[in-house]
Formats: structure tokens, C-alpha cells, sequence
């Protein structure tokens, strides 16, 4: 079972993401229900949707309070939003890249401490992932991917759901997206990894800057966790390089 | 059958489509704008299904009860408040009665996440003497669609299905059921039946009451009551999606007495039999207390104690959630990871970046600064967004097309200038008439008709009245044609477009300005 809230501001694709976990889910003999948000907030304001996954009858279309079991966010204010509602064991996943359409939002880097002092999350910069995918748009692909460690169905069935939604616009445009999906899962594993070996949320969005995860090698990201903390000054890769054992120090 | 994702709007479109419906009408309004998109997109291209879109509500109604009364099923659907601009046509067709089967869909909107207010559409269904059919989840929206048409046939009357914003927006499984054809039923023969003299009216009402149990009998035989009779002293009635919310929760109160109820009126005898076997009663309704306070009574005097939103058991206003129902069940909340909502800044909506309303607003603000005085009555749609910083442009926002009638009664007390701003689907639906009287009343008032070709608040549906037609239109109603003045609402027009308000504000008759450029959201 998943409680999942995904959160975002209007026009960020969220529905798009709704689409892949409902049809996904539906395909691996789940049950689901997912209520989302239309309307007058669409217009640029905070949207959310409440996406369930159960192997059996769910009730109510809303989350209870307190058992969120994900907060997905394509934007970290956004993600803050509904932090109240994740369950103790809940997992925050979420974009650092915001989104500023309002005067009074707040410094980006308070925000980021404030989701840092959440109990479980990650972070990953859907902006530039999306970039490297192709495509700054696909930044809701990106974090779909980023939280796939979570879902209660293998990755290749969102994979294919990426295709049946994105199949009218042509190969190329699915690829795209599916390659945003994989660097979204790959930038999580490696920030989840680095994070388990010591680092600091801070420290961890730093070297998902520099590592490529296109092509993540599990126990890299631990090396190079293990270099920056025994050598805070290290000097960082210009570009960004594999995260492979090979490459890792 | 293969199961489809649904909306509950979704759900209750493609039972209307799979029960033989041969027109579906509507006006837009969340929470209820998806189920006439959704006929219209699906629907068969082996059968004939007229689809348009209505002026108004009450249009969209008197359009399905046309095709009723001409032998064929159609569906109606609109928001709560629609039903209001539908209300005379609704009343007095309970008192005619139908035909082809008729359904109306009326989608509340409890919490008011996108309306003025939060009326419960069941106490419409009651005072008109018209079955309700209220599912709670998205197959439910579907069968209770079918039956519904099914009963309308049946005794002769239309039914309502009432959905709330959490049903209508909220997507599931559903698994359709077979196709049934195109049903068609000979033209009314009786012209006494559809006539409604006093005469021929006070008949039918009283044989409408006299067979009403029969009515009741038809509806409460439509599956969606369930009665679970269990150890605890206490007993809890869910209406509707009120029902999940108790079955959410139902795990840690496992010996409570539940009942689920899908309809109004309510089925009186499971009602009794759970006031027979409990102690104390608990109503879980997402709208108005309509069942407990009939439960109380006006004498307070019901068999057991009633709880509910009446007593506090339950929050007065606004939706219901797991929580509040948890709460009301006497359960401890559930414990989060942090105890309390962020304090964080907020992200209201707001008018799109380019927005054709956005430069009518930086105009009009400044010709209104210039006056001095005077007020801004507005109306609904994106520009109603014009109440919010950085513009604060408007000062009213009641029901659709109350802009120009308030205008009028605003200037007639000395309000001066009196400015309506009204958009172009606004306009069509209710500002034509109060234009009406403005005209002959030689009103001192500015209407800005703000045109941008398009119904854009509800996700861009066609609107029924806009460029040069509307012009037409407006000179047919009498405005003077020196008095009509379209603008072109850009940032590099703005010095030339003040000219134009500035004169047409200090004008001391009916003027109107139409701001004409079309919505950037406009999907090619
Ligand atoms: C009686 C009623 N029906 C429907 C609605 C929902 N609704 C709100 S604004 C609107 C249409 C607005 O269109 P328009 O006036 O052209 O303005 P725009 O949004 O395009 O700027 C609708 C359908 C409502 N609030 N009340
Ligand atoms: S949807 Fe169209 S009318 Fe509404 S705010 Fe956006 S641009 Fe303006």
C-alpha cells in the first residue's frame, strides 16, 4: 500500500504523473484512486493530487492525515505544503529547483534545510536533469522517476505508461521522457546512498551536480561520500562524470 | 468488460452514453465541467448524440427536457450554483413530469474550492419532489447514472444524481456495463400533461404527493443502501461519499452499526431499524445537515441522540475528510511526522502572465483613480482573479451576470461611475437582460464586456456570444452604436485605451467597452 500526495504549481504536469502511477498500477492488478484538482487553482496556484495504491478495496478517494506514505513534489515550497501530512515513516521526494511566481517566496536555501529536517527525503534538481534529458518540461518525468524506489510495481511498467502517454507525440518525445524518468531514478539512488554514508542533504544535492545519473553503479556514490568527508576541500569534477566505481575516487 | 479510468464526471458521462442517451447539455462549471466534455468526445459514432453547450443552465435544462418530452433520454449536468438559474424549469417539471428518461447531474462543491457558495442540491431534489441518487464512488456514479435514467422512465419523473467535487474529480477503475440501444417512446398525446395552467397543475401536484410512495418505492429498490447491523451502542448513517470517510476509519471502531445511504429521500425503514437497535446516532452527510436535521427534528425530539454537524460533532461548514469523520467517531488522530501544517507563503491563483484582462485592469484602474470614487461590480470568470493583489480592481462578485443589474441599482443610488465588468460567456448567460434594463432605464453606467473569445475560467469551452456578433447584438439591444468601443488590451495600446475609458466613464448613459483580444490559453 502507498499513499502518495503529488504536489506542484498549476501548468507543472503533475496530471501527467497521476496518469503513468494510475495506469501502472491498474496493470499490475492493483487498486487505485486518485483525486486531483481543477478549476480556479490550475491558474497558477499550489495543485496537489492524492494518488492511492492498495492490493485491495480503498475507501476513501482522500488521504488520511498522518498517512501520506510519499509526498512527490516537482517544487520544494510545494513540497513543504503538505509535510504535516506524511505519515512518521513517510518519505519526501522532491525537486530543489523552484518555482518563483509569488513575491514573498522565501529563501531557497532555508527551504531546502526545511525539507532536509524531514525524516526521510530526497532531493534532486528536476530542472537540470530535465535539461540533460532533453527537455526542461519533463521535469515531472524526472521526479516520477526519482521516487520509483517506492512503488509498489516494477519501473518498466511506468516506463511503458510513459509511452502510452506521450506515444501521440512521437518516438522521439517518448524517449525523452523515458530517458528523464531513468536520470531521475538515478540522481535519487545516488543521493539516497550518499546521504547513508554520511553526507548532509547540502552536501548530497552537491554531488548529484556533478555525478551523470545516466549511468549509476551502486557503492559510487558511498565512494565519493567517503572522499568529500574525509577531504571537505576536495575539488570537484568540471564536468559531470559517471557514477561508476571506476570513476569514483 | 474491461475496466476504464474515470473520473466520477468521467463515469456518469459514459453510463449516460451506454444507457441509449440521445442529447447531453450543459453549461461549464467545476466541478462539473468534465461529463458533457466527455460526451462529447466519446460519444459512438454509430449512434446520434446531440451535444452543445447552453447559454445557461437553465437553457441546458429546458433543452433535455425537450428531448425527454419528445420520447428520447437525455442527461443534463451543471455546478450546484447553476441549478439556481435552472430553478424554474427544474420545479415545474417534476410537475409535468418526463418522457425519454431524464437525468441531472448537479456536482456540489462542499468546501467551496471553486464556487461563492456550498448549497447542498439534495434540499432542491426534496422541496422540487424529484428522487436523488447520491453514489459515493466512481462505479457507483456509473450504475446510479443507469438506474437513474432507468427510474426517470419508470415513474415518470426526472432524477437527480448529485456528485460532490471529490467524486467528480477523483479517478478509479470502473467496469462499464453492455450497451443498451437507443430507446424511443411515442410523443405525448395528452396536451393536459405538459400544460401547466393552474388548472391542469393543480392535478398533477396533487397527484404527484398522492403517488409518491410509489416514487420512493422505485428509488430505494436502486442498490447503494446497505445496512450493517453490529455490537456497539452506536450507529452511524453515511450519506454518499460520507461513507468512505466512516469505512476509512471503520477498522478502529469495528463493532459501530453503519449505514450507507445513496438516496433522497431516505430509506425510512433501514433508518428506523438502526435507531431501533442503537443507542446514539451519528450522520455523516458532505453538505448541508439535511438528514439529522430532520433526524432532530424542529423539536429536537428524535428516539435517540442525533450527532452530527449540528452539535458539533462534526465542523459546521465544509467538506468532510478521513479526519473530521475520525474525530466525530471519538478515535485519537492518526500521529504525523511533523504535528502541524508549515507556516509558509502561499501561492494563490492568479491571471496567466499575458492575459488579455490583466491591461483592461491596468486601465480601468487608472481611470478609476482618476475619478475619485465610483465602484467596479464585477462578475464571475478569470477576471474575478482582478480582487486579488497586485490589482484589487474589483469590488463585487455575487452570481453570474449580477455585474450589470448591480451596476444599474448602484448608479440609480448615486454611485457614480458605476463600471460592470462582465466577460463574454458571463454576458451570454445573464448580463443580456440586465443590459435590457439598463437601457431603458437610461442608466449612467460603463459596462466593460470583456471579450477573449473563449469561456476561459472553466478550461476553455466555446462561448455562445463574442466578436462581431456580439456587437450586433449589443446595438440590437439599443446601445448606442457611438457608445460601443472595442479595444485592443495590450501594454502599447494603454495611453489610447485610457482616452477611451476616460470619455466612455464620463459618459452619463449605457456605454460599453469591449476589451477584445483572445485568451493565450486557447488551444489550437
Ligand atoms: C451559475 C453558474 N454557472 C457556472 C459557473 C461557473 N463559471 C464561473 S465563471 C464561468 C465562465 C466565465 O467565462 P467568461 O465570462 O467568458 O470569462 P473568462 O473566464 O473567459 O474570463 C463559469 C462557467 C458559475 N460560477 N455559476
Ligand atoms: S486562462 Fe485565459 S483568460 Fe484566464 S487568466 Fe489565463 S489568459 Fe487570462
Amino acid at each position: 500500500m502507498l499513499d502518495i500526495i503529488l504536489a506542484g504549481v498549476g501548468g507543472q504536469g503533475i496530471l501527467s504523473i497521476a496518469y503513468v502511477l494510475d495506469y501502472a498500477a491498474l496493470s499490475a492488478g492493483l487498486h487505485f484512486k486518485q483525486a486531483e484538482v481543477h478549476g480556479m487553482a490550475q491558474r497558477g496556484g499550489a495543485v496537489q493530487s492524492h494518488v492511492r495504491l492498495a492490493p485491495g478495496q480503498i475507501w476513501s478517494d482522500l488521504i488520511p492525515a498522518g498517512q501520506v506514505g510519499l509526498v512527490l513534489a516537482v517544487e520544494p515550497l510545494e513540497a513543504l505544503r503538505y509535510a504535516h501530512e506524511l505519515s512518521p515513516e513517510g518519505w519526501v521526494v522532491s525537486s530543489t529547483a523552484p518555482f518563483v511566481n509569488i513575491s514573498s517566496y522565501p529563501d531557497l536555501s532555508g527551504v531546502i534545510g526545511q525539507i532536509a529536517a524531514l525524516p526521510r527525503q530526497v532531493m534532486v534538481d528536476a530542472a537540470s536533469l530535465a535539461q540533460l534529458a532533453g527537455n526542461k518540461r519533463a521535469e515531472n518525468m524526472v521526479m516520477l522517476g526519482a521516487a520509483a524506489f517506492l512503488y509498489p510495481f516494477p519501473p518498466e511498467a511506468a516506463l511503458a505508461h510513459i509511452e502510452a502517454l506521450f506515444q501521440a507525440k512521437g518516438e522521439k518525445v517518448v524517449a525523452l521522457n523515458q530517458r528523464a524518468f531513468g536520470l531521475g531514478q538515478g540522481a535519487s539512488s545516488i543521493y539516497r546512498e550518499a546521504v547513508e554514508a554520511g553526507l548532509s542533504a547540502e552536501q548530497a544535492i552537491a554531488l548529484c551536480a556533478h555525478l551523470h545519473p545516466g549511468e549509476v553503479e551502486p557503492g559510487a556514490a558511498a565512494r565519493w561520500a567517503g572522499a568529500m568527508l574525509a577531504d571537505p576541500s576536495m575539488p570537484w569534477p568540471t564536468e559531470r562524470v559517471p557514477a561508476t566505481l571506476a570513476a569514483a575516487p | 468488460m474491461k475496466p476504464l479510468i474515470l473520473l466520477g464526471d468521467e463515469a456518469v458521462a459514459q453510463a449516460a452514453i451506454d444507457a441509449g442517451i440521445a442529447g447531453a447539455f450543459a453549461y461549464p462549471g467545476t466541478p462539473s465541467t468534465e461529463i458533457f466534455e466527455y460526451v462529447e468526445r466519446h460519444k459512438p459514432s454509430d449512434r446520434s448524440i446531440f451535444t452543445q453547450w447552453s447559454s445557461n443552465e437553465k437553457v441546458a435544462y429546458e433543452t433535455a427536457l425537450g428531448m425527454s418530452y419528445a420520447g428520447k433520454r437525455a442527461i443534463v449536468s451543471m455546478k450546484h450554483v447553476g441549478l439556481n438559474v435552472a430553478m424554474d424549469a427544474f420545479m415545474n417539471s417534476a410537475i409535468t413530469g418526463v418522457n425519454g428518461g431524464m437525468v441531472l447531474i448537479v456536482a456540489d462543491d462542499p468546501g467551496m474550492h471553486s464556487s461563492q457558495n456550498e448549497q447542498d442540491s439534495r434540499f432542491l431534489a426534496d422541496f422540487a419532489r424529484i428522487p436523488c441518487l447520491e453514489p459515493s464512488t466512481q462505479q457507483e456514479a456509473y450504475d446510479m447514472t443507469r438506474a437513474g435514467l432507468a427510474l426517470s422512465e419508470q415513474v415518470g419523473l426526472p432524477v437527480m444524481v448529485r456528485i460532490v467535487t471529490r467524486l467528480a474529480h477523483s479517478r478509479a477503475a470502473v467496469v462499464p456495463g453492455p450497451r443498451l440501444e437507443q430507446s424511443e417512446r411515442p410523443l405525448p398525446t395528452d396536451k393536459q400533461r405538459y400544460t401547466l395552467l393552474p388548472s391542469n397543475a393543480r392535478r398533477h401536484w396533487s397527484q404527484l404527493l398522492g403517488r409518491w410512495e410509489q416514487v420512493e418505492r422505485g428509488l430505494w429498490a436502486v442498490e447503494g443502501n446497505a445496512l450493517a447491523l453490529r455490537g456497539e451502542p452506536l450507529g452511524v448513517i453515511a450519506t454518499g461519499i460520507a461513507f468512505n470517510y466512516l469505512m476509512e476509519n471503520l477498522g478502529d471502531a469495528p463493532e459501530a452499526s453503519t449505514l450507507k445511504i445513496s438516496c433522497w429521500p431516505p430509506p425510512m425503514d433501514l433508518v428506523r431499524q438502526l435507531f431501533d437497535h442503537c443507542e446514539e446516532i451519528l450522520v455523516l452527510e458532505d453538505g448541508y445537515p439535511l438528514l439529522e436535521g430532520g433526524l432532530k427534528g424542529l423539536l429536537n425530539s428524535a428516539p435517540r441522540p442525533v450527532h452530527g454537524r449540528l452539535d458539533g460533532a462534526l465542523p459546521r461548514t465544509g467538506e468532510l475528510d478521513p479526519a473530521k469523520v475520525r474525530a466525530a467517531l471519538g478515535l485519537p488522530a492518526r500521529p504525523a511526522a511533523i504535528p502541524a501544517p508549515l507556516p509558509l507563503a502561499g501561492r494563490p491563483p492568479a491571471l496567466c502572465p499575458g492575459c488579455p484582462h490583466i491591461d483592461s485592469y491596468n486601465v480601468l484602474n487608472e481611470v478609476m483613480a482618476e475619478a475619485g470614487g465610483g465602484r467596479v461590480l464585477s462578475d464571475i470568470g478569470c477576471y474575478t482573479l482582478g480582487a486579488l493583489a497586485p490589482f484589487e480592481a474589483i469590488d463585487t462578485c455575487v452570481d453570474m451576470g449580477a455585474s450589470i443589474g448591480m451596476a444599474l441599482g448602484a448608479s440609480k443610488a448615486g454611485v457614480s461611475p458605476a463600471v460592470a465588468v462582465i466577460g463574454d460567456s458571463t454576458f451570454a448567460h445573464s448580463g443580456l437582460t440586465g443590459l435590457l434594463d439598463a437601457i431603458r432605464a437610461e442608466a449612467a453606467i460603463t459596462v466593460v464586456l470583456l471579450d477573449n473569445a473563449i469561456v476561459a475560467m472553466t478550461g476553455q469551452q466555446d462561448t455562445a456570444l463574442a466578436g462581431e456578433r456580439l456587437i450586433a447584438t449589443l446595438t440590437g439591444l439599443g446601445v448606442g452604436p457611438e457608445h460601443i468601443r472595442v479595444v485592443k488590451p495590450l501594454r502599447s495600446r494603454h495611453e489610447e485605451n485610457l482616452a477611451i475609458f476616460r470619455e466612455e466613464l464620463a459618459y452619463q448613459g449605457v456605454s460599453v467597452i469591449i476589451p477584445s483580444r483572445p485568451c493565450i490559453q486557447i488551444r489550437n
